[in-house]
């Protein structure tokens, strides 16, 4: 809560002053060698910090990704850990450089928050979670449930809208932060946990007996999961979307941390091109970077489809199959326009 | 300063002084000064907000509260759903509030005055156990007695398959107390007008009463009648209009109970929280206060006659309230201003549903400012009324 109202409070004084610098904030980020990027206070597999305290997982990835492409150095990163309620307005006062927070990408976030967005690094979907010992199959059954959700996401306006469309009853439990949600949920506060499917997923893990809990086969929404940035940069926009197309690129051509340097030595035009080896390329410098950018966003992470196994794919406990966020070569939807 | 400018004026012989060092031109120039500061500052930064939010494209203005706020409430006191407008979830964050607050103050005044009263005590045993609890509470954040609270209730009662049943139709359980919902018929209005012309004829007689004593000495059972009159009568006109009141009872549906009247185990933890944590700092105003009346008047009180009872009621209370009554306000302040802790365990009130708000449309400036607004509305209201009640307390110099 506090965090809410610190940030809120940031929007409202320094709003004047902290984004003013915000024309460029590549200088800034370069002036003060860090890229400060806003996470989720975690969320098992896609930010949460590990025993010794550094962060891990899919979107601190992407945070990582846009620190080695600018500074060649993926260790670069300074993290915000920021809730529901204070994600936006953390990126709105400038607290923030970037936000890749599982953070879904609509038209009123895109227009009226002032945010830009451009691509899709998780594709997602809202789903529900029962206990096991409800026998409930469909969420179409959930008339009269007590229904705990997070405060101030898509989330919570979805199941407003679904259990309107079904003619369905429901009490909501809402709460800020995750963590609250999930002890609300233990404790049988609520019958239904809702949120992304792939948060279920992992929230799921954080449960004291997993086996005991069911995410039920309907998806009620969309969640298009992107990072944002503030609009009226559109030098810094670039930077976050090709980072962000360079790991799918990557993935395309088959590029990963261990063959990247073998791969320098390719005589495929389009991945020396992308390496930064060819002669008189000029893509790096064009986006305000050095030609190498994306050898470095390679070494830093790895391509996208590593990055998604490390965190939550099969051999991960989250064990997310790739699904719609497969490439567009194999059935998905990750697409990155032509890199030249 | 002083001292140079009238060194200045007694040695010239005249009265008049630089400018300078005239204390009043002083005066009025470092206001002015300061006025200007203050204006320049706010204007610069309203304007810097203005010009940003223009930038960043961020829609400004208050319009956004009539849209369709498309999220529901868990625990609203007027009817709202997600069909209903932001500036509605926004007043049900403020009825909360409010709510929370009136009760919480109610509970605290009760519990602080028992404890206060308690730690003079003459009984060892009662007077430790109120130091104890004072201790306790005024030394633990109010956010961790929240949450002690919360989570005491929801792992101290059962699940909601398991609910215990109470008389009366009544269940318990860790999603709250359910009780059956009254449904008033037609011309149970007259029922609250009987109420009310009780009142009235209470404090009516409770008037004749205190002049009859003035006059002639004679005392009158002004709270027989007042408690007779005040239960009798609606109880009369209730059953006079052939008992208009049915109930609507919850039942045990597949999840939840359903039907009745339901307080949720967040606004349970909240009102209890609030009122046990200000109710120590109550309690030590009133041991002050009480500390404060000279023992004189008491030792005066009892040469006169008057028994302890008696003398604490007419001689010590009414002159401890002079001391008691301004720093209260201060706690009654702090207690509503405390319930925006609420967020932390869901209770839905004005700076939770602000905060949904803010977050969906992204009206950081707006919301906040009406935060702003009404917290110091309600604070102020607050503070007139403990004023005039103060001013009536004082005392009265014949």
């Amino acid at each position: 809560m506090k965090k809410t109202l610190l940030s809120a409070a940031i929007g409202t004084a320094v709003l004047g002053f902290a984004s003013a610098a915000s024309a460029a904030t590549l200088d800034d980020v370069k002036a003060k060698g860090f890229v400060q990027c806003g996470v989720n206070t975690g969320l098992a597999g896609f930010a949460q910090p590990d025993s010794a305290g550094n962060w891990k997982g899919f979107d601190v990835d992407y945070c990582k990704a846009v620190a080695a492409a600018v500074f060649g150095d993926a260790t670069k990163v300074k993290y915000t850990p920021t809730t529901a309620q204070s994600r936006f307005t953390a990126l709105q006062s400038g607290e923030i450089d970037l936000l890749a927070r599982n953070t879904t990408w609509t038209i009123n976030r895109d227009t009226a928050l002032g945010f830009n967005f451009r691509y899709v690094n998780y594709y997602d979907g809202q789903g529900f979670m029962v206990p096991k010992s409800l026998n409930v199959k469909s969420a179409l059954e959930l008339s009269g449930a007590a229904v705990c959700v997070q405060a101030g996401t898509t989330t919570e306006l979805n199941l407003a809208d679904y259990f309107k469309a079904n003619k369905l009853e429901y009490k909501p439990v809402v709460f800020e932060k995750l963590e609250e949600v999930n002890a609300a949920y233990q404790a049988g506060r609520c019958d239904v946990y809702t949120t992304d499917q792939s948060g279920l997923y992992s929230l799921r893990l954080g449960l004291s007996n997993p086996d005991d809990h069911i995410i039920l086969p309907e998806i009620i929404s969309k969640e298009p999961l992107a990072p944002a940035v503030r609009q009226g940069d559109d030098k810094w926009f670039d930077i976050v979307t090709w980072t962000g197309y360079a790991l799918i690129q990557a993935e395309e051509f088959g590029i990963t941390q261990t063959n990247l340097d073998e791969m320098k030595n390719s005589t495929n035009p389009d991945i020396r091109r992308f390496l930064g080896v060819e002669k008189d390329t000029k893509i790096g410098t064009d986006l305000g970077l050095t030609n190498d950018w994306a050898y470095n966003i390679i070494k830093g992470v790895g391509n996208y489809g590593e990055v998604f196994e490390r965190n939550i794919g099969a051999n991960t406990p989250l064990k997310i199959q790739r699904g719609l966020n497969a490439l567009w070569t194999k059935g998905g939807l990750q697409y990155a326009p032509p890199v030249r | 300063m002083t001292d140079h400018a009238i060194r200045v004026s007694s040695h010239k012989g005249e009265p008049r002084v630089s400018p300078i060092y005239d204390p009043k031109v002083r005066s009025i120039f470092f206001q002015i000064l300061t006025a200007v500061i203050v204006v320049l500052v706010t204007w610069s930064i309203s304007h810097n907000v203005s010009v940003n939010l223009a930038r960043a494209n961020i829609a400004s203005g208050y319009s956004f509260l009539a849209g369709r706020s498309g999220f529901d409430i868990g625990f609203a006191m007027i009817s709202y759903s997600s069909d209903s407008t932001y500036g509605d979830a926004l007043l049900v964050g403020l009825i909360n509030t409010i709510l929370v607050a009136i009760t919480g103050i109610f509970t605290a005044t009760i519990i602080g005055f028992m404890i206060g009263i308690g730690r003079l005590s003459r009984n060892w045993l009662i007077a430790k156990l109120c130091t104890v609890y004072v201790e306790v509470f005024r030394n633990i954040p109010p956010l961790l007695v929240i949450f002690f609270w919360y989570s005491g209730v929801l792992s101290s009662l059962p699940q909601v398959r398991d609910s215990l049943n109470l008389p009366f139709s009544m269940f318990l359980n860790n999603r709250g107390l359910a009780f059956p919902k009254p449904l008033w018929g037609d011309g149970a209005y007259l029922i609250l007008v009987a109420f009310l012309v009780a009142v009235i004829a209470t404090l009516a007689i409770a008037m004749w009463a205190k002049q009859r004593q003035m006059r002639t000495g004679k005392q009158f059972h002004t709270i027989w009648a007042g408690a007779g009159l005040i239960v009798g009568l609606p109880l009369l006109t209730f059953l006079a209009l052939g008992a208009p009141l049915s109930f609507d009872y919850p039942i045990a549906g597949r999840f939840n109970l359903s039907g009745g009247s339901v307080i949720a185990p967040e606004f349970v933890a909240l009102y209890l929280a609030l009122s046990f944590y200000t109710a120590a700092f109550i309690a030590e105003i009133i041991r002050a206060g009480i500390r404060g009346v000279a023992k004189g008047q008491s030792e005066a009180s009892f040469a006169l006659g008057l028994q302890p009872s008696t003398t604490t009621r007419l001689v010590v209370i009414p002159q401890a309230m002079r001391i008691i009554i301004p720093p209260l306000t201060s706690q009654y302040l702090n207690l509503t201003k405390n319930s925006s802790l609420g967020v932390a365990i869901g209770f839905p009130e004005l700076v939770s549903t602000g905060g949904t708000t803010m977050n969906q449309t992204g009206q950081a400036v707006e919301v906040i400012s009406i935060w702003l607004v009404v917290y110091l509305t309600i604070s102020i209201v607050t503070s007139l009324f403990m004023n005039w009640f103060n001013a009536k307390m004082a005392l009265v110099e014949r």
